[in-house]
């Protein structure tokens, strides 16, 4: 019997040190992050080949059992490929003179520093969170090859996250539908700003919320294409993020809100692209009148309120040659 | 130490297999809990100590790889291994409904307390909706997977105690 009491309190001891331990690591990644990196640095080593290892395994077995499913629907795809081809080829011969005058038009605006034109490397998603309630990854690509911190990460064209953790062969990357994701965006056709965040309740229906829009002109529409925003501070500016799908009134009666669907197939996703290069933030360029350098207040960028309503404003006429970076010709 | 050394690769293997293998088996985008499973089925059939290294190791294994406040995890994982081990030897570990029920338990506690802390605290009020499409799924399925997962715990753990005699 005293053996029993004896250990019951040693467990007591143990849970009790070890409590404390967790809540001083609790503490101390709220204090300083950095000191806890290199604890994560270290086992990035062993862990990222046999996950990479898994994985490949996985993708093979799942391949494997397609390969029976899919003869059949292989054929009916075929077909209907064949047409998709015709119909593609004509399309592509538009799409050349579309082409050469967007790359007239582009000049125009001045958008020379398009997200084609950024240098990337491609890497594949080994693991995910292990829980359910976050949206982050681990890709198989590190400082290694070039990522680093706050890099922007892309795939299908549109925006999926930002790297929040890199090791020398892996790199974890917040999604933009995770819920403490906030990504501040505008407007492509009237360059009003507004914030795109994440939000678990949408699981289902795979959107983003978007908030803080202000259209004092009344000229976004559902269906509006929304792009990374040129004030914010950790993502480079003009990425796709998806399409208005909803827009209401706030009872502000100043701001709107709505929904966003992303371009980004976020179920699917396997394999993405990091673009090596990092937001370099300048407070404000010389005609902006520094608005937006003072309100960094979260962990993203919710830099988009004040500088959004001096954004507003901007004209739709296809000839105006304004600075990419302001919004206030006229 | 024969145990410890194999203990130590269970836990790793279930902690990659849980960030690589169960988004593959996600149903509606839920995945189940393996940690869970394994930090229960442990205290239930060797105690409280085990109970709680086991899910301190789990914990923090998972911490490391994608939480940025390392420890959270760690620290309830750990409470789920104390709690798991009140059961031990007051029931019989070879009968399924008792790691049933209690794994249950705990995913459900640590559903709720993952809420608390990391979205009420950021005013996430929808309280019915993350229970219902989140919480309660994923002790759904982590209850379907303890099914298989225990019988082969079980058996890990009386080989073990059987070389250890």
């Amino acid at each position: 019997m005293r053996k029993k009491s004896d250990d019951n309190l040693k467990n007591k001891y143990l849970l009790a040190g070890l409590s404390v331990f967790c809540v001083l690591l609790i503490i101390l990644s709220f204090v300083n992050n950095d000191i806890v990196a290199p604890i994560k640095q270290v086992s990035g080593y062993i862990v990222t080949p046999v996950q990479k290892g898994i994985n490949s395994f996985g993708t093979w077995l799942s391949g494997v059992t397609e390969n029976f499913e899919d003869v059949e629907t292989l054929r009916e795809e075929n077909e209907s490929l064949k047409e998709q081809v015709a119909t593609l080829t004509e399309e592509n011969s538009l799409l050349i003179q579309d082409r050469e005058e967007l790359e007239r038009l582009r000049e125009l605006y001045d958008l020379d520093e398009q997200y084609s034109d950024y240098e990337k490397v491609g890497a594949n998603i080994i693991a995910k969170e292990s829980g359910n309630w976050f949206n982050l990854f681990t890709i198989d690509k590190g400082s290694d090859d070039g990522i680093q911190k706050g890099m922007n990460v892309i795939a299908d064209g549109g925006l999926v996250g930002i790297i929040t953790e890199v090791g020398s062969s892996w790199a974890t990357v917040r999604a933009i539908i995770d819920d403490e994701s906030n990504v501040s965006a505008m407007v492509f056709t009237t360059s009003d700003q507004c914030m795109v965040g994440g939000d678990l309740t949408l699981i289902d229906e795979g959107s983003l919320t978007l908030s803080r829009l202000t259209d004092a002109d009344n000229a976004v529409h559902v269906g509006d294409k929304v792009v990374t925003s040129y004030i914010s501070e950790n993502y480079l500016p003009g990425i796709l993020i998806g399409y208005i799908s909803e827009l209401n009134n706030d009872s502000n009666n100043l701001t709107k809100s709505g929904y966003i669907t992303p371009v980004v197939d976020f179920r699917h996703l396997q394999e993405v692209l990091v673009i090596l290069e990092l937001k370099e933030y300048t407070p404000s360029s010389s005609d902006d009148s520094g608005t937006d350098s003072s309100t960094e207040d979260s962990q993203e960028d919710n830099d988009a309120s004040e500088s959004a309503a001096e954004g507003s404003q901007e004209t739709e006429s296809e000839t105006a040659d304004e600075d990419s970076g302001s919004g206030e010709e006229e | 130490m024969k145990r410890k050394l194999i203990m130590a690769l269970l836990i790793l293997v279930c902690v990659l297999l849980q960030a690589t293998v169960c988004p593959m088996i996600a149903i509606g985008e839920i995945k189940p809990n393996l940690l869970i499973i394994l930090t229960v089925s442990f205290a239930l059939m060797r105690g409280r100590r085990e109970g709680m290294l086991i899910g301190f190791f789990c914990g923090l294994l998972t911490d490391i790889y994608f939480e940025s406040t390392l420890g959270f995890n760690a620290l309830l994982y750990l409470w789920v291994g104390y709690f798991g081990g009140y059961f031990y030897r007051i029931f019989y570990d070879d009968d399924i409904k008792t790691p049933i029920l209690l794994i249950s338990i705990c995913d459900l506690g640590y559903g709720i307390v993952q809420y608390l802390f990391r979205f009420l605290m950021r005013g996430r009020f929808q309280f019915p909706f993350y229970l219902g499409r989140i919480i309660l799924p994923e002790v759904v399925y982590t209850l379907i997977l303890t099914i298989i997962c225990y019988q082969i715990f079980y058996r890990i753990n009386r080989g073990l105690s059987l070389s250890d005699e």
